[in-house]
């Protein structure tokens, strides 16, 4: 029903406005409300859950529209990161602003993406999973061994007293105060990483919507095909592997900013795994899909965690289930039902046949009669 | 026009082998600029391999490609695309989770120039690109008779306009040279007609046309010249009047003579 409406959206310019408002009321306000509510574990939650979004969109370009399994996305979230972490910390005593380290941090990636994408150009399925999976525990053994014998990452310590995230004179460590707002340090991130995430929404509904979207979906459809159709497959996947890429790159040097401490241990295999589970559950390709897979699975966990040790209390009168153990659990189950009962994810693409112009189902149905 | 070549495609001593095979051996042909030109033979005498060849998907063992004066870069398919050859395939190959209209306008990505900056930023000249590709694309689904099905998945199609979509995402790279291998495999009468209607309507504005096909009476009564391919080998090249009497091909065709 949902996409139903969406889909309706797109016809009707004063609904969509009005949605519009909606939405954007909504998320103004959620910080506050989820903050008051549920308090500022919830809020760090939210704002982590921002940054899922920004990597499974990422991900998303690679996996769901050009049809390239990769098992090692977090690698360019972990470059993201050591390189606020490098240049924006004590570790080497340098103090670059974020405007600088962000647009690096893209780029940085980027480059690392098209790095693991350039090898692995003749690779499909199972065996291109193999080698990203490889590159992305490469480059976590890498940050984890840099600490000899020059010392540049730290190694397992990994950095910390990162500088948080300012702007100019903004520092969005300690609350600020605005038009006669104080706006708390966690509800700033929020917005921060918000405006962010809305424009990589953009950036890749446009995308998808072009010239080079269209043929990203062409070499996932039918490599052979595609190149016949002209398509320069090898620029057009490296391109996938790097935008895809540099969208993680940004994520982690948020992440970093608001963390304030990096270590190998962030960028381990289960975060790719996770971050793949957010596109594929949600609905490989599909942007709203994918973001709400991103949110899904980064607040379900936490919501196991938060209420399996609660609800044995209530119901055994004790804790039988370390909750930390139970969440991975319920969440694999999740998992399971999710498969079972929407292989095509939670919310798939149902309606990209009436992109153009509109024309309803029923169609199709009388045409194929 | 006195310095255009009427050869579009000259194809000389084309060979191709898989291990032991020998698909191809010293194949040549040319076919000229504006004619249909048939590719016959019996299942396995390496008519699809001389396309693929010809397409870029093979790289030949021997022997070049020349065509529109140049030569052909061997196993470069965006390439051959680029330089004018288009081609559907015997068993379909469309983009089955893209619409129809979709499928003819990543056809027009060779064609056309916008890249990632154009796509975000949406300036005045990827727009205006983006509604050519779609006018473009609808025009073609129109011109192969399938614009009612232009929203509709490609996979939920029906065969036969399935194969008339593989035609005109063919035709959206602007080719100069379209091959079609089986076009009309698994249609029936009518279907058949039809797609001879529209084959000569192909050659009509100007597209030279390189056909596969086992439906004799289609290609006798289509193509302008026929070449018969037999184990790889070319056994004869000539009009179709003249092919249907070859003993050579009426004995490729039913077996060695009991003599």
């Amino acid at each position: 029903m949902t996409t139903l409406t969406l889909e309706s959206l797109r016809h009707d310019k004063r609904a969509a406005i009005a949605a519009t408002a909606v939405l954007g009321l909504v998320l103004a306000v959620l910080p506050f409300a989820v903050g008051n509510a549920l308090g500022n574990s919830w809020l760090r939650i939210v704002d982590f859950a921002l940054l899922y979004i920004m990597l499974a969109l990422g991900l998303n370009i690679v996996v769901g529209f050009a049809g390239l399994l990769d098992m090692g996305y977090i690698a360019f979230y972990a470059v993201g990161a050591y390189l606020y972490a490098l240049l924006a910390s004590p570790h080497f005593g340098l103090h670059v602003p974020i405007w600088v380290i962000i647009p690096c941090g893209a780029v940085l990636a980027g480059f690392a993406g098209a790095l693991l994408g350039a090898p692995t150009l003749r690779l499909r399925g199972d065996y291109l999973a193999i080698v990203t999976l490889g590159f992305g525990e490469i480059v976590r053994i890498f940050m984890n061994n840099l600490n000899a014998p020059v010392n540049i990452t730290n190694g397992p310590q990994g950095i910390s007293g990162i500088d948080p995230i300012h702007l100019g004179g903004i520092t969005l460590a300690k609350p600020l105060t605005f038009l006669g707002f104080t706006i708390p340090s966690l509800h700033a991130y929020y917005f921060l990483f918000l405006a962010l995430a809305l424009l990589i929404i953009f950036v890749t509904i446009r995308l998808e919507d072009s010239r080079i979207g269209r043929a990203w979906v062409a070499i996932r459809e039918d490599e052979i095909a595609a190149k016949a159709c002209g398509i320069n497959t090898r620029n057009i996947k490296l391109l996938a592997f790097t935008m895809g890429a540099s969208f993680g790159g940004v994520a982690g040097g948020l992440f970093a900013g608001f963390q304030g401490f990096v270590s190998p241990e962030s960028f381990n295999l289960m975060e790719s795994v996770m971050v793949l589970c957010m596109v594929v559950l949600g609905g490989m390709g599909h942007i709203p899909g994918v973001i709400l897979g991103g949110l899904m699975l980064t607040v379900l966990p936490e919501f196991f965690r938060h209420s399996a040790g609660p609800v044995q209390q209530a119901i055994f009168g004790k804790i039988l289930l370390d909750p930390e153990a139970l969440r991975m659990l319920l969440f694999g189950l999740a998992l399971v039902l999710v498969m079972l009962y929407r292989p095509a994810g939670l919310w798939p693409s149902t309606t990209r046949r009436r992109e153009f112009k509109g024309e309803s189902t029923t169609d199709v149905l009388k045409e194929g009669e | 026009m006195s310095t255009v070549s009427p050869t579009l495609l000259e194809a000389r001593a084309i060979a191709k082998h898989f291990g032991g095979v020998k698909a191809l051996t010293d194949v040549s042909l040319s076919i000229r600029r504006g004619e249909i030109y048939g590719l016959i033979g019996p299942n396995g005498a390496g008519k699809t391999t001389f396309f693929n060849v010809l397409t870029g998907l093979y790289h030949p063992d021997g022997g070049e490609l020349h065509f529109d004066g140049e030569k052909l870069q061997a196993s470069a398919p965006h390439k051959a695309a680029q330089r004018g050859i288009a081609r559907t395939f015997q068993n379909i190959r469309l983009f089955g989770n893209m619409t129809a209209i979709e499928n003819v306008m990543v056809g027009r990505h060779v064609r056309t120039r916008a890249g990632v900056f154009g796509a975000i930023l949406h300036d005045p000249f990827t727009k205006r690109e983006e509604a050519a590709i779609h006018r473009r694309a609808e025009e073609l689904l129109h011109y192969v008779g399938i614009d009612h099905r232009a929203n509709d998945l490609a996979k939920h199609l029906s065969y036969g306009d399935q194969r008339r979509l593989e035609i005109a995402r063919a035709l959206a790279t602007e080719p100069k040279l379209l091959a079609l291998d089986e076009p009309a495999a698994g249609m029936n009468g009518t279907e058949t007609e039809e797609l001879r209607v529209l084959i000569e309507g192909i050659r009509a504005d100007g597209i030279t046309v390189l056909l596969i096909e086992h439906d004799v009476k289609l290609v006798m009564g289509l193509c302008d010249r026929v070449a018969v391919l037999d184990y790889g080998v070319k056994i004869c090249e000539d009009i179709p009047a003249v092919v249907q009497k070859d003993p050579k091909v009426i004995e490729a065709y039913l077996g060695g003579s009991v003599a």
